[in-house]
């Protein structure tokens, strides 16, 4: 008895999540329809505990008459996790074995996909600033989540992530010392505001956006975990008509592009931390439609 | 008959899966998706030493990956492991939950809506309540739920917490685990 009734409970559970999803996008365009469902259905279900309600298809009436509600249910199921030199690995291989083929560029573009509140388009911001080539690169910086690309723009962070942040650095091959990019005020950190002279913010959906410029790098780092098979198919199709020939590619440590599509069309850089090149000849590939 | 088992750990983990993984049998007839609370930087020591002590494979989980029966599950450090419904693989880096990344309540509740009541929840050794509450919830919706002996716990404030929060089908010491899952396993080749 119990073990059927539990089976239909979550049934209808799916379908109120389906539902929910689909008036997120209807009513505000925003597609988490080819997302992870655990995920989506954990972040679901905390904001209905949280709010008190008994049913996720009250969240949906909430989410088409309410206003207020969308920043909320938006920001459950965006995880705007992150830090600066996360894996410190990853910046030192892109320090060694990117920069220097960067460098034969007089100007270069980079595109930190997903970039949450900042921290890694920071990182390397501090990281190209050491090896003079901040002055040559024009990066871009985009996420769909309009609170965490404000905390973004601003660069200022929560002071006891200093100690973490400055570990980080050094592990990544950081030159300099971490203190240098910063001044203390009170409980936050301000970074060094000349790091973002060539830093743009910008709003962009890897959903539902499309191409947005030609770049010598992209970097979209813990994103594509939330994604499901087909979705991460189209956005690794974006990335791809997005770099120039010979460009880099760069995924989280649990990212892999060797199942995809696109794969033929790249080399492996450095397999552990997950950075790929473009080749410069490259075959057309047929569409993936999601 | 049963589909999968979850097991989470915390400190003296290693010691107990040492102890008892080793014991399943070769071909064992479930897959086992596993939690060990672990540094961030820890590398890949754990899985090779244990996959090299047992007779089922054991591994780090891959995003994605479809999961497979007589093979062991091991969350990467400092990743959430989540089960999918369609009986795969996933990951997130959202914030600790009981001040774990890994959580075990994280993989125990994804599991719980994926397997319902074919899924085997295991607490064993830790110094935390990390594992209670999704404990808890594979009960609710059917699942068996098995607590180490706190008596024999390297650590007992984890099986501890469970305890508190419900009543665990099966109380039981690590080499009675083993040969609770070598049962099931020979009973589900019996069915197939
Ligand atoms: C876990 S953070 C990763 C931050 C950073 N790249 C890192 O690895 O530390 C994931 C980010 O992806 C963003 N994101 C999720 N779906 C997106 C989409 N469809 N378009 C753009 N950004 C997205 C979220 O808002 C969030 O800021």
């Amino acid at each position: 008895m119990k073990k059927d009734n539990s089976e239909i409970l979550n049934d209808n559970l799916n379908i109120e999540i389906e539902l929910l999803l689909e008036a997120l996008y209807r009513k505000h365009g925003y597609d988490f329809r080819n997302y992870g469902k655990a995920h989506i259905k954990r972040r679901v279900l905390h904001r209905l505990a949280a709010s008190g309600l008994n049913y996720v298809s009250d969240l949906q009436h909430k989410l088409i008459y309410d206003d207020n509600f969308l920043k909320l249910l938006l920001d459950d199921l965006s995880i705007t996790v992150t830090e600066m030199f996360r894996d410190p690995d990853f910046y030192k291989a892109v320090r060694q074995e990117v920069f220097p083929i960067l460098k034969t560029y007089p100007f270069f573009k980079i595109w930190h996909a997903g970039c949450a509140t900042g921290q890694e388009v920071y990182s390397m911001a501090i990281m190209l600033q050491e090896e003079g080539l901040l002055d040559r690169a024009q990066i871009y910086a985009t996420d769909f989540n309009n609170i965490a690309l404000k905390k973004a723009r601003d660069g200022i962070y929560p002071v006891d992530k200093i100690k973490e942040y400055t570990q980080n650095f050094q592990r990544a091959g950081g030159k300099s010392s971490f203190s240098d990019y910063y001044t203390a005020r009170y409980d936050s950190v301000i970074l060094d505001q000349s790091l973002k002279k060539n830093i743009v913010f910008a709003d962009h959906n890897l959903v539902t956006d499309s191409v947005f410029a030609e770049v010598n790098m992209i970097v979209c780092r813990n994103v594509l975990i939330y994604f499901n098979k087909n979705l991460q198919e189209r956005v690794f199709s974006l990335f791809e008509q997005s770099l120039i020939p010979g460009g880099y590619l760069c995924l989280g440590s649990k990212e892999n592009l060797r199942f995809s599509n696109i794969f033929r069309n790249f080399e492996v850089e450095n397999d552990k931390e997950k950075i790929y090149k473009k080749q410069y000849h490259t075959r057309t590939i047929k569409k993936n439609n999601v | 008959m049963f589909e999968a088992v979850v097991i989470g750990a915390s400190a003296g983990g290693l010691n107990a899966f040492k102890t008892f993984l080793p014991k399943l049998e070769k071909n064992f007839s479930l897959p086992l998706m596993l939690v060990q609370h672990i540094s961030p930087q820890s590398d890949n020591y754990m899985t090779t030493h244990l996959d090299k002590l047992c007779k089922i494979k054991v591994k780090e989980a891959e995003e994605k990956e479809t999961i497979k029966k007589g093979t062991a599950y091991f969350s990467p450090p400092n990743f959430h492991m989540l089960i999918e419904e369609d009986k795969s693989i996933s990951f997130s880096v959202e914030n600790k939950v009981n001040y774990a990344r890994p959580s075990i309540d994280v993989l125990f509740e994804t599991a719980s809506y994926a397997y319902k009541n074919k899924l085997i929840g295991i607490i064993l050794t830790g110094a935390n309540n990390d594992g209670a509450a999704g404990l808890k919830k594979i009960q609710e919706l059917g699942g068996f739920t098995i607590v180490q002996d706190p008596e024999e716990a390297e650590v007992d404030t984890m099986p501890l917490s469970a305890i508190k929060i419900m009543k665990p089908d099966k109380i039981l010491k690590l080499k009675e685990i083993a040969d609770f899952l070598n049962k099931i396993h020979k009973n589900n080749k019996r069915i197939a």
